[in-house]
This record gives structure tokens, C-alpha cells and sequence, in this order.
């Protein structure tokens, strides 16, 4: 994971070449390690609990990952939009792009032992657990090559080694599914605990709460984070929920509520959650982000908001901008270093898409595999059900 | 051969005709405008909501039109308090839905896709479809009709293109109904919500734009529990219901180039069945092919096999033929391999004759 890490992010001695003189000798590497106190946005909000501090410790090569690791996110999710236009992508289509923070500021303050559940809007999230981008495009297209062989698509990447669950269509329905490896976790007892992503929508689902209710009674290290989007498909999130406060939902589970397009509170706030739920049992994230496009590609997102709306946050509170905007303040980097990032970032997804193309589509034969453990016999017919029939491996 | 499987099972744009071979018993009267079927169902709503002041719309997003737009106009014309959204959440909409038909008004809840139907399976099957049973004709939700689209449409996958009217076919106290065209959607929909009975309504997504066909204007019902003969035949017989009688259709047309002359069954209603129909058209024939979308194991085609293996066994000339789905889940590429498409049913056609 270090490695990969390692290989995303700029290597060290381009990045003093151009950084302006500094009191610190050029030589040293600690440059990049040098920590920098960033004051969060906005201040947390607690629900039953005392907030974790509005001030988060990075570095630099840190927030040059985060910008890095956003742009890729936001690079794929522009390139899987016109993708799906020219019909290369077909079916559904989820885009995340204006959630980044809450994936990077994620897994930055986790291991990938701990494992992510999510919902349908699962690329980056799976990018951001190591994910491959060709595999990812590959799946897209439904090729065989993608992550999970073509036979997911969009909504359903996974990544076992990464501690990746997916990647589910039903709203909802991976919450009890993420209690369950958080049950699981705690009989391993490697210190590990699983975060269960969902959505504003999904959050007035009833097998949520069954979900909460058996956490907290047996006390598993459950992270619940709500990805408050504010609209569940084209509904707001007033005309959904008496109460929009899903940090609160949690009655006797704690809660705590972030500024989703804040990384680093997004962090700071994971890693205060992961230190709770391994001790004290379930407690609810709700991240309050934006996605910039619609619900799916069939929607062009507009209807139920305005673009104004839109524009706004993408002014704002763009998390990507915000990273930028730090970076540039605290001489980590220039505005033309942070533009070559973009480019080469904008190359690598061309050069993903244009792998990913060359892949086939799987084997017509594939349609009947893993549908039990191999070796189960599944009959397969010809046109006429009669004259042709073979047991498949 | 991927390709060449891709161009024989897409469909084609057969419906805009309309099926030209309708019976005269249901033949629409007069005044018929050509639309489409999300419209004949918007029409059906309207009808509904303007005769009985006490029948509600709900589901999800269904103010705004609905992602079919089936539900159009409905929230201007009779209000928010009559037509509105519900949260995200199916075990709540239908249980909502079976108390307020327990209390004497239409709840027509709308479930957004078919494949979403299950965290509400428990409250249709356990309790609306006993809830007169149980309480000894006391009490019943007769007023609840459940809506959803279900079927194939090219690239739905998984969550987009399931079948599920075989789970609910096995359930005693529910009833299920299929439309296969606009006029049909129309009238049986109407048919459905003044039922005393709970029903469950499926709709093909597949058609709601594709189908076009003449519908009157005014208030009309069509009878459940009949099957209509859409098609004479000598040769055979073939049972569908909803989308995939378009495919049957034109399987029959090949059919009847190499001399094979099919009758066409449309069954309208799954349970309770008209089997009445169905075996005399077998009985005129000797053979029985059923086609379906959902997976063959189990699926309603396995019902009507059996119940016309007892009562025709004797006049049966060759074994009772399924099209239907594979046993696999509904995959995301390989959709063409995995529908009953007009190849398989015509080489089953030709099979069943010959045999």
C-alpha cells in the first residue's frame, strides 16, 4: 500500500526544484513530512458525544496525494460521463464526482484491513481502496477484464485484498451487510472495524435501523456514515426525512456530523470514529457533501435543483479546490506543478480508457459460471431446449 | 456468433402496428387515440382518482410524473394530499398502503422497479394477501393494488430487469395481473384497483414507450381472470403474458411461413388463472409452449405445465415446451443469450410439432 502510494505521488526532487527558498536546508526530504495544522472548515457537531478538534495535522506530500488521488476521481467520473454518452458504458451509471473528500479523507485514516460497504456510487471508492483504474473502465464496459469480470458493471466493484465489500444496487441493503463483517471483525480481534456508507435516500430505510440496533446492543465496531448528498435520487432531503439531522437518526448511537468536502475533516473525523467504534461499539458519520451530477446519467440533475445551486458549490466548497487552495498557501507546491498534476492524471485515465477498450467482452460461457461453487452442474441449452444440452463445470 | 445472436434477439418496433389479430370481443370501440402505454396508464390513474374520492397515489417520486411518467398530472389535478411521495422505503410504502385500504379506500402504491418489490414481499404476502382470511371476512385490504415495472429493457442488469410475478403467484389471496398493450393497461388497471381483492399489477418497462396503441378516452374495464385467445391456430398453442407475447408474435409469424399454425394466449391474469382457456385451446391443438422472462426453474410456466399435463394428459401429443429465462441471475452483458428470444421459441415450436 506504501508503494502505491508512493508511486502516485510526485516524486521529491521535482517538486524542490521549483519551491520557492525556504529557511529549511533543500536537502532534507523531511521537507515533505513537515507537519502543517489545518483548521477544518467548519467545526464538528456531535450527537451524544464530545466532537473530535476542528484542527487536523497534515503535510505536505499528504495534501499532494489528496490533490493528486481528487483529480484522478474527478478525471474517471468525467471520462466514465462521456463514455456512457458514446454508448461505450451502458446500463446505469452512478458519478461521484464532488464527493471525492469523503473516499481520500477515508482511507487516508484507515488500513486496508478495516473494510468499506458501499451503495452503487462505488468508483472511486474502490479506486481510493487500490483499486485499478483499467480494471475499472474495463468493468465499466463490462469487458473482461474489469474488477469483477464484466459481470458486475457499475454498480458492483469489489476488492477482496483491499477490504473492499462493494458495490450493491439495493438502497440500503449493504448496512445490515456491513454490521455483519464488523461482527466478524471483532472475533478476529485485529483491531479492525468496518465503515458502512449509504445515502440520504437510504437512510430512511427500516433494515438500517434493525442494523444500528444489534451494533450497538453487541457493541461492534460499526461506522455508519451517512453521504448526505441532500438529494436521494430527485427528492430533497426535507421531503424524505422528518428529521434530515442523520447524524441524530441514531437515537442512542452517536453521531457525528462533517463537512464532506473537507478531506482533512473528513480524516480526522474517520480516525476519531475508528478509535471510538473499536472501544465503545457504533457511531454514525454523516457527511455533508454534493454530487455535481445528477442521480445516474439518466438524470440530468437539473430538475430538482437549480444551476445555480450547483455552480454555487462547485465555487465554494469544491473539495478539490480546497486542497488546491491549501497547497498554494503553504508554498507546497506551484499552481503550474498542480496544473502538470492534472494533466498527467488526465493522460493516465486516457491511457486506462484506451487499455481497458482493447479488452474483450467475456466469454459467452461466463454467463453461467459462479453462479453456485463450480462443479454444481448447471445445464445449459440449446435454442430448442431439446436437441442441445451440455452440463457446464 | 456473439453478433449475429445480439441483432436476432433485439426487438423490433413491431408494437407501433399494434396487434392486428385482436379478437373482436375486445376489440376498442370508438374514439380511440394512438398513445402509449405509461400514457393508457396515466389515463387509467386519472379515471381512477376522479371517481373514487377516496383512492390515494403513492410511491416514490411519483408527484413530479414518476421516472416512467405514469403518474403525470396526477398531483396537479387532485392535490398533494391525494397524490404523494413517500420516503425510500418499499416494507413502509406497502404496509402503509395495506392500512389504508384496511380502512376502506384505494391505496395504489407504486414500487419504483419490481426488482425493489422484496423488503415489501413480507407485508403483500403475509399481510394483505390473509389479512380477510384471517380475520373471518372482518376485515381486508381489498382496496390495495400494488403497481411496479417489471421485465428486460436492453440494459437494465440485475436491479433493473427482474421478473419477480412468480413469488407472488404462489401466494393465495393475491391476485396478479400482466398487461400486454395500452388498451389492455387501461382496462385492466381499472379492472385491478375497483377489485375487492389485494392486487399486485405488473407493467412492461419495456413497452411503456414502445407500445402505441388506439385507447379510448372514457372509463372502461376489462375482466380478470380471462385469458383472450389473441391469435387462432390449429397446430399449437403458446401461453404468454405482458413483453414477451410481442416476441411469441413474431415467433408465430415465422411459424406460419413454414406452415405451422399457431394459437396465441394471453393470460392476463396469472393468479387466479383461467385455465379454462388454456385447456381448451389445448384441446383443439395437443401442444403447449409457455414463454416467460423470469427464470425457467419455478417460474409461472412450471404452473400452467402442470395444471395442463392433469387435465389434458390424455390429448397431449408431445411434452409441454418452456422458454423462459435461464437459471441464472439477470446478467448485465449477456442479456441477449439469457432472454427467450424468437429463435428459441421458434426452434421449440418446430420441435414441439415435430415431435
Amino acid at each position: 500500500m506504501a508503494a502505491a502510494a508512493a508511486a502516485r505521488r510526485l516524486p521529491a526532487a521535482s517538486l524542490r526544484q521549483h519551491r520557492p527558498l525556504l529557511l529549511r536546508p533543500f536537502a532534507s526530504s523531511s521537507g515533505d513530512q513537515q507537519p502543517i495544522t489545518v483548521e477544518t472548515s467548519v467545526p464538528f457537531t456531535g450527537h451524544k458525544i464530545e466532537p473530535p478538534s476542528r484542527s487536523v495535522e497534515t503535510t505536505p506530500s499528504e495534501l499532494l496525494t489528496f490533490f493528486r488521488d481528487m483529480s484522478l476521481m474527478r478525471r474517471m467520473e468525467i471520462a466514465a460521463d462521456s463514455l456512457y454518452k458514446s454508448k461505450l458504458i451502458r446500463g446505469f451509471c452512478h458519478l461521484y464526482d464532488g464527493q471525492e473528500a469523503v473516499a481520500v479523507g477515508l482511507e487516508a485514516s484507515i488500513t486496508k484491513k478495516d473494510a468499506i460497504i458501499t451503495a452503487y456510487r462505488d468508483h472511486c471508492i474502490y479506486l481510493a481502496r487500490g483499486g485499478n483504474l483499467v480494471e475499472a473502465f474495463a468493468e465499466l464496459m463490462g469487458r473482461r477484464a474489469g474488477c469483477s469480470k464484466g459481470k458486475g458493471g457499475s454498480m458492483h466493484f469489489y476488492k477482496k485484498e483491499s477490504g473492499f465489500f462493494g458495490g450493491h444496487g439495493i438502497v440500503g441493503a449493504q448496512v445490515p451487510l456491513g454490521c455483519g463483517l464488523a461482527f466478524a471483525q471483532k472475533y478476529i480481534k485485529e483491531g479492525t472495524v468496518t465503515f458502512a456508507l449509504y445515502g440520504d435516500g437510504a437512510a430512511n430505510q427500516g433494515q438500517l435501523f434493525e442494523a444500528l440496533n444489534i451494533s450497538a446492543l453487541w457493541d461492534l465496531p460499526a461506522i455508519l456514515i451517512c453521504e448526505n448528498n441532500h438529494y436521494g435520487m430527485g427528492t430533497a432531503e426535507w421531503r424524505a426525512a422528518k428529521s434530515p439531522a442523520y447524524y441524530k437518526r441514531g437515537d442512542y448511537v452517536p453521531g457525528l456530523k462533517v463537512d464532506g468536502m473537507d478531506v482533512l475533516a473528513v480524516k480526522q473525523a474517520c480516525k476519531f470514529a475508528k478509535e471510538y467504534a473499536l472501544k465503545n461499539g457504533p457511531l454514525i458519520l454523516e457527511m455533508d457533501t454534493y454530487r455535481y451530477h445528477g442521480h445516474s446519467m439518466s438524470d440530468p440533475g437539473s430538475t430538482y435543483r437549480t444551476r445555480d445551486e450547483i455552480s454555487g458549490v462547485r465555487q465554494e466548497r469544491d473539495p478539490i479546490e480546497r486542497v488546491r487552495k491549501l497547497i498554494l498557501s503553504n508554498d507546497i507546491a506551484s499552481a503550474n506543478e498542480l496544473k502538470n498534476i492534472e494533466k498527467e492524471v488526465r493522460k493516465e485515465v486516457d491511457d486506462a480508457i484506451a487499455q481497458a477498450k482493447e479488452s474483450p467482452m467475456p466469454d459467452p460461457s461466463d454467463l453461467f459460471t459462479n453462479v453456485y461453487v463450480k462443479g454444481f452442474g448447471v445445464e445449459a441449452f440449446g435454442a430448442d431446449r431439446k436437441e442441445v444440452k451440455a452440463v457446464l463445470p | 456468433m456473439a453478433m449475429a445472436l445480439r441483432t436476432i434477439g433485439r426487438r423490433t418496433s413491431f408494437l407501433r402496428r399494434g396487434f392486428s389479430s385482436l379478437s373482436e370481443a375486445t376489440k376498442a370501440p370508438t374514439d380511440g387515440k394512438l398513445i402509449n402505454l405509461f400514457s393508457a396508464i396515466n389515463q387509467a390513474l386519472h379515471i381512477a382518482l376522479d371517481t373514487d374520492p377516496r383512492s390515494y397515489v403513492f410511491g416514490e417520486d411519483v408527484r413530479f410524473g414518476g421516472v416512467f411518467r405514469c403518474t403525470t398530472g396526477l398531483a396537479d389535478k387532485f392535490g398533494r394530499n391525494r397524490v404523494f411521495n413517500t420516503p425510500l422505503c418499499e416494507q413502509g410504502i406497502v404496509g402503509f398502503a395495506i392500512g389504508l385500504a384496511a380502512m376502506g379506500n384505494r391505496a395504489i402504491a407504486e414500487i419504483q422497479f419490481a426488482d425493489y418489490i422484496y423488503p415489501a414481499f413480507d407485508q403483500i404476502v403475509n399481510e394483505a394477501a390473509k389479512f380477510r382470511y384471517r380475520s373471518g371476512n372482518e376485515f381486508n385490504c381489498g382496496g390495495l393494488t400494488v403497481r411496479t415495472p417489471y421485465g428486460a429493457v436492453g440494459h437494465g442488469g440485475h436491479y433493473h430487469s427482474q421478473s419477480p410475478e412468480s413469488f407472488f403467484c404462489h401466494v393465495p389471496g393475491l391476485k396478479v395481473v400482466i398487461p400486454r398493450s395500452p388498451f389492455q393497461a387501461k382496462g385492466l388497471l381499472l379492472s385491478c384497483i375497483r377489485d375487492p381483492n389485494p392486487v399486485v399489477f405488473f407493467e412492461p418497462k419495456w413497452l411503456y414507450r414502445l407500445a402505441v396503441e388506439e385507447v379510448p378516452q372514457d372509463d372502461y374495464m376489462l375482466p380478470l381472470s380471462e385469458a383472450e385467445v389473441i391469435r387462432q391456430g390449429t397446430d399449437i398453442t403458446l401461453v404468454g403474458w405482458g413483453a414477451q407475447l410481442s416476441v411469441l408474435e413474431q415467433a408465430c409469424e415465422e411459424a406460419a411461413k413454414e406452415g405451422i399454425s399457431c394459437e396465441l394466449i394471453d393470460l392476463r391474469t396469472l393468479i387466479p388463472w383461467d385455465k379454462e382457456t388454456v385447456e381448451a385451446s389445448v384441446r383443439k391443438t395437443g401442444k403447449l409452449l409457455v414463454s416467460h422472462e423470469a427464470p425457467l426453474t419455478g417460474g409461472f410456466g412450471a404452473e400452467i405445465s402442470a395444471s395442463i399435463a392433469e387435465r389434458c394428459f390424455l390429448r397431449l401429443e408431445a411434452p409441454v415446451a418452456r422458454i423462459c429465462g435461464l437459471d441464472t441471475p439477470f446478467p448485465l452483458v449477456y442479456e441477449q443469450f439469457y432472454m427467450p428470444t424468437k429463435n428459441k421459441i421458434l426452434d421449440a415450436i418446430k420441435a414441439t410439432v415435430k415431435y
